[in-house]
């Protein structure tokens, strides 16, 4: 008798012994990135140079902002089986056009700050969510791959955002730009007349300045609140579910009345969106527009992606995963800094990791793998 | 006349359907009555016609000429979408699943149940509801999946044959049509699916079975019809014909509507 599994399983009884082992190793490779972070946190921290702080964390925290958003719209992106290359010049794009229309307003005097700023953000995310739209666009409309038309679009963004700001950091912003950047939500003041402050940056200097904590800066808050929406997006709504169902077969969410090409050109609308988002609050945190700022941060940001469990080839990833995908990333980068390492060695230990990754994603298909008869 | 049963209504009534792609006629004046509750095998060598035929009911083909009715009413099926919606439901192995979802998302796909909250401003997916009318759908079929929540994925490949069978019984599909169901499963697969179909007939649902294993069209359907080169050259009922015969007619070697009962290319279709 071949070993078919029947309709009617028996649960329970007459499991293979396999079965258990199997299970063991599917969770491993459901929960290496935590595991694999956990070490790495343990790691550093046992080293005794001052990893295991708070001020540490908040610096891991500020650094993986533009890296987390862009992996957000790239996560759902890849999950429909797509791909956005573009979104490190959009995220560049968005920061040079903010920065133009935030100096410019101001320099009219035709606002206050807070408007000017509200307005340069709009602007941001506006050139960024049309770039997504024209790349949506064109791949469901005009079914060219998603890798091509991103990878032109990238090179447009790229053109553009140069073209705005000749080159240059775009610089004249108010001071209020800076302190959106780089205010908190509590500061922590330690030693004499110290203590935890809300919103209000106490007024202290010398060393007690340098001793302050910033305690969730508002890019770090306004990411959380991101990646809060895009989890419960995902796990909760029709959208999400779509989203699967398009990349794991995209044939047949066509069929079941899905409209697929309507969610691909949200799709990567929604991830040049969280690109802009992330080029608007780099604008914030060095208080200037800044062409380049995105373009280094594109593979690391499809790393974090593929650490955290997205298959390339589509249908499967968390949002989570990408969370924890960045910060294995951003805990690296920071670690290895404070370890005086040669900071490099970030890349080769990075590289390693995403192929393990993909590695363990294998291994996973073959442990599932078809029941029968594939 | 080969009706059989008492004198009922045919469900599904083809006259004279024909579809012609240029010069070439890939279905000719075909005409089939498909009754509640049978099961009807479509057999025929590779291009005898019946994907071309199944496709102008499941609304992919718009016929050249000839007359559709469904459930008594003439019907012109321009897409996939209005066949659903009439409750034609066509199953292809494997093209309509996702396997990295489970069964409740399944069977709900694109029919998402949804709960509303802020007035319609938040809808979240329902997958209480989902998971029990899944469980229900499944029982009621008397079909047993290891795990409800599982990427069906893990499934075999006759369990998701079941589970894309239980989606269009569960959407109150009236008529189904079934492609080649059986092909790449194993044996006791096979016979779970053909007891599927069996199911699906004592429910008064009918069902065409396109299928190259004789075997199975044998052991589930209540006629047979048989198309070479576009023609129907046989309707048979099952227990009154057995395999030679019907391969006889699928090669060519026999043909009913010439008017000496022998195929052939000279042959002229009765009218």
């Amino acid at each position: 008798m071949p070993r078919i599994p029947p309709l009617q399983v028996v649960p329970a009884v007459g499991v293979p012994r396999l079965e258990s082992r199997r299970r063991l190793l599917l969770a491993l490779t459901r929960i290496w990135p935590w595991a694999f972070l956990g070490l790495l946190l343990i790691f550093f921290s046992a080293t005794g140079v001052g990893f295991f702080t708070l001020r540490n964390s908040q610096n891991i925290l500020v650094a993986i902002t533009p890296v987390l958003l862009m992996g957000l719209g790239q996560t759902l992106v890849i999950i429909s089986a797509g791909i956005d290359l573009s979104v490190g010049w959009v995220m560049g794009l968005s920061s040079v056009a903010s920065a133009i229309v935030i100096r410019d307003v101001t320099a009219a005097g035709a606002m206050g700050p807070f408007p000017a700023i509200l307005l340069g953000a709009l602007a941001g995310l506006a050139v960024a969510v049309f770039i997504g739209f024209a790349n949506g666009a064109i791949v469901a409309k005009l079914h060219v791959p998603a890798f091509i038309v991103t990878l032109g679009t990238s090179f447009v963004a790229r053109g553009a955002a140069y073209l705005l700001c000749g080159g240059n950091v775009v610089g004249g912003q108010p001071p209020a730009v800076r302190a959106f950047g780089n205010d908190a939500l509590m500061y922590l003041v330690r030693g004499a007349g110290g203590g935890l402050y809300f919103f209000k940056k106490p007024d202290v200097t010398g060393l007690q300045l340098r001793m302050m904590d910033r305690i969730l800066p508002w890019p770090v808050i306004v990411t959380v609140v991101a990646v809060a929406i895009f989890i419960f997006v995902l796990r909760k709504m029709q959208f999400g579910r779509h989203v699967y169902a398009i990349g794991g077969n995209r044939e047949a969410a066509i069929r079941a009345g899905i409209p697929v090409d309507r969610h691909t050109i949200l799709l990567y609308t929604l991830s040049a969106a969280t690109a802009g988002l992330a080029g608007v609050l780099n604008t914030a945190r060095f208080s200037g527009g800044s062409a380049i700022a995105g373009d280094p941060l594109l593979l690391p940001s499809i790393a974090a992606v593929i650490i955290g469990g997205v298959s390339l080839f589509g249908g499967k990833g968390t949002v989570l995963g990408t969370v924890v995908g960045a910060l294995i990333i951003a805990v690296l980068q920071t670690g290895l800094v404070m370890l005086a390492v040669q900071p490099f060695w970030q890349f080769v230990v990075v590289g390693i990791v995403v192929i393990l990754a993909v590695l363990m994603d294998q291994m996973r298909d073959l442990v599932l793998g078809r029941a029968e008869s594939a | 006349m080969m009706a059989g049963a008492p004198p009922r209504e045919p469900m599904l009534s083809l006259r004279e359907l024909t579809k012609r792609f240029g010069g070439l006629t890939a279905v000719d004046r075909v005409s089939v009555d498909i009754y509640p509750g049978e099961v009807v095998g479509l057999v025929g060598d590779n291009g005898a016609g019946k994907s071309t035929l199944i496709k102008m009911v499941s609304g992919v083909y718009q016929p050249t000429s000839g007359d559709i009715r469904f459930l008594g009413k003439p019907v012109q099926i321009s897409g996939p979408a209005l066949a659903r919606d009439l409750g034609i439901e066509t199953i292809y192995q494997d093209l309509a699943l996702a396997d990295n979802l489970d069964a409740a998302a399944n069977i709900f796909l694109g029919r998402e149940v949804k709960r509303r909250f802020l007035g319609g401003f938040v809808t979240t997916l329902n997958e209480a509801h989902m998971h029990a009318e899944t469980e229900k759908a499944l029982s009621t079929l008397d079909i047993h999946i290891p795990s409800l929540k599982a990427e069906i994925l893990t499934l075999s490949g006759g369990q998701r044959q079941a589970i894309a069978i239980t989606r269009a019984h569960y959407w109150d599909a009236k008529l189904m049509i079934m492609d080649e169901p059986t092909n790449n499963l194993g044996v006791v697969e096979q016979r779970k699916v053909l007891d599927l179909i069996r199911r699906l007939r004592d429910r008064g649902i009918p069902v065409i079975l396109i299928s190259h294993t004789m075997h199975d069209v044998f052991a589930v359907s209540d006629r047979i019809v048989v198309l070479h080169r576009g023609r129907k050259v046989a309707e048979k009922r099952t227990a009154e014909t057995d395999q030679e015969d019907v391969v006889r007619y699928m090669i060519g070697l026999l043909d009913d509507t010439s008017p000496d009962g022998v195929g052939g290319q000279a042959s002229l279709p009765a009218g």
